[in-house]
């Protein structure tokens, strides 16, 4: 067993207890927002896809590497975006003539 | 950067060493935006931080590349394009549609897991050194395929593309059991036999199917858990294709995410008073013999009243305190700013009006939350279920619009209802129940709903918006 693969490990198992612990006694209303939230995060996966287009060889591996940039890339935006909007809702109320939307 | 400033740079730090430094950082953004994201008052807050997080990890990442025109501007068109797509959907899905558009976000993060581990699999297999470990790479391909296929399905379901009826067939789950047994059979080859492109592919086709299988039985009304489950197995899967990749910032990214969205997807079947189990095995939501062939009113013996909009007015208008019960069907009808106008007119004869939001009321918890906020209903007017389930003995009239499953006193009382055990908001104790409902159909979970035969029910048959409307011109008339 590598150095490296002993790295990722420790990295592996202390990451699932943060995750574990992280999280605690959620609100309902926030159960929602919190999955899409994480859901965002799993989007990291757009470095990996980025990386691997960078290294690709010939055009099957360049078409791999695309697909998976872009469709990584839908994972980060939309996710971040759309929990953004959800948690609107949150945000104090606006005083009457203000409007809401503030742009991004 | 200023990594001077830390001292790091007169240590001599390469690149990597830099990178992976600003996956740590990132990955405290993650960890805080989580934190964050559980409490109301931080959770937006908690969006941002995560969000943070990320661009640190994209921008570092690009550090470490070998510039390459071509493909540098291959990626950019990608992201490019994926910006566009994932910022305008997102911004543009109407409000009930955001169970559906979560799906679809976490099933193509799960194919580009795949997909990553895959090309990993033949930058392998055509000699190029790697730090992979081909476990990873089957792994990652297996829960990311299940994941991406799952998602696909939870998304028709939701969007109504597909019966929400759980669809069954005899030896489902020997079929299932079969497909997994498939994997593992292939996954042991491909790890202990050696490289084949073809068995991987065969793999990826198997976990699709598998993914397609486990998600068909279960019922529309169980997709929010569902999805969850689908969240935490993509975590996984990028958390896999980081160790056969070599990337700590993935490993980390992606366990966070299976690791709390397993924990949170325990607390929302929790919140359903169901166990995880029950929700994915169960079918429930599958019409009953005997019970679910004859909901149209046409065969079934029951009777119930239906009114109409001026009665019930009267009723409204002279009452002292009304619930209003709102769920899906009001989203669909757009009708969360009629029945605001309802209740402000009740508010003006001096009747006290509360809305009662059942945890999974909508299509998601919290999602009704959301609705109302956006027709600007004050925060003091919605009641948690714990909080006005009490209140309901002295309450005159509930008002259920476009919710059943929630108010289904079979929950309580029938030991053989697929809900049983579920909590309910305890709309029966009211002295009156109106239902504004299309037709006497059972609701999105498909499950019999005796309230509506209630005695003290009265049915009020239409749209939810064009009742709602009559509703406000007979209590203003009254």
């Amino acid at each position: 067993m590598s150095n490296e693969l002993i790295g990722y490990l420790t990295t592996f198992v202390l990451a699932a207890f943060v995750g574990f612990e992280v999280i605690s006694k959620v609100p309902t209303v926030l159960h929602t927002p919190l999955m899409s939230g994480s859901n965002a995060i799993h989007g990291i996966i757009l470095v990996g896809a980025i990386a691997i287009e960078m290294r690709a060889h010939g055009p099957l591996q360049l078409s791999v590497g695309f697909v998976a940039v872009l469709l990584a890339t839908i994972n980060v935006v939309g996710g971040f975006v759309v929990t953004d909007r959800m948690l609107e809702m949150f945000k104090p109320r606006p005083k009457a003539s203000e409007s809401g939307d503030t742009a991004p | 950067m200023n990594l001077a400033i830390f001292g790091l740079v007169t240590h001599g730090i390469t690149l990597q060493q830099g990178v992976d430094l600003a996956y740590l950082v990132a990955a405290i953004g993650f960890i805080l935006g989580l934190k964050q994201l559980s409490s109301p008052r931080s959770a937006r807050k908690g969006n941002s931080t995560a969000a943070v997080g990320m661009a640190i990890a994209l921008v570092a990442s690009l550090f470490v590349l070998h510039p390459s025109t071509t493909k540098v501007v291959l990626i950019l068109i990608a992201v490019a394009i994926g910006t566009v797509v994932g910022a305008v959907s997102a911004r543009k899905v109407a409000m009930t549609a955001i169970p559906q558009m979560v799906a679809a976000f976490n099933g193509v993060g799960g194919a580009a897991a795949a997909l990553v581990s895959i090309d990993e699999y033949m930058h392998v297999t055509i000699g190029a050194p790697g730090t992979v470990s081909i476990l990873a790479v089957v792994f990652s391909v297996v829960v990311g395929s299940v994941s991406f296929a799952g998602s696909i399905i939870a998304f028709l379901k939701l969007q109504e593309l597909m019966s929400g009826t759980p669809i069954t067939y005899p030896g489902q789950r020997v079929v299932n059991g079969i497909l997994v047994l498939g994997i593992l059979a292939l996954v042991v080859y491909l790890v202990a036999i050696g490289a084949s492109v073809l068995a991987l592919g065969v793999l990826l086709v198997i976990s699709l199917v598998l993914g397609l299988a486990f998600v068909l039985p279960i019922g529309g009304a169980d997709m929010p858990v569902v999805i969850s489950m689908l969240n935490a197995f993509t975590g996984v899967a990028v958390a896999a294709s980081g160790f056969a990749i070599g990337n700590t910032g993935l490993i980390v990214g992606g366990t966070l995410v299976g690791a709390s969205g397993t924990l949170l997807t325990k607390m929302m079947s929790d919140s359903m008073g169901r166990s995880l189990g029950n929700v994915l095995f169960a079918a429930v939501g599958k019409p009953v013999a005997g019970v679910g062939e004859s909901h149209d009113g046409s065969t079934d013996t029951r009777s119930y009243r239906s009114g109409n909009p001026e009665d019930i007015g009267v009723l409204l208008a002279y009452s002292k305190k009304v619930v209003i019960v709102p769920g899906y069907g009001l989203a669909v009808a757009q009708a969360q700013h009629v029945a605001k106008e309802l209740a402000l007119t009740l508010e003006q004869r001096g009747i006290e009006v509360h809305y009662a939001i059942h945890p999974v009321a909508g299509r998601m918890p919290g999602h009704m939350n959301v609705l109302l906020a956006e027709a600007d209903v004050p925060y003091e007017q919605l009641k948690e279920m714990d909080a006005i389930n009490d209140d309901f003995q002295f309450t005159d009239v509930v008002l259920v619009v476009g919710a059943n499953d929630v108010v289904n006193p079979a929950a309580r009382e029938v030991k053989d209802s697929p809900i049983y055990g579920m909590p309910i908001l305890n709309a029966d104790r009211a002295k009156n129940i109106i239902f504004l409902k299309r037709s006497m159909r059972p609701g999105f979970a498909g499950i019999d709903n005796p309230l509506m035969y209630d005695a003290k029910t009265i049915m009020l048959f239409g749209d939810a918006k064009d009742s709602l409307t009559k509703l406000v011109a007979a209590v203003k008339a009254a």
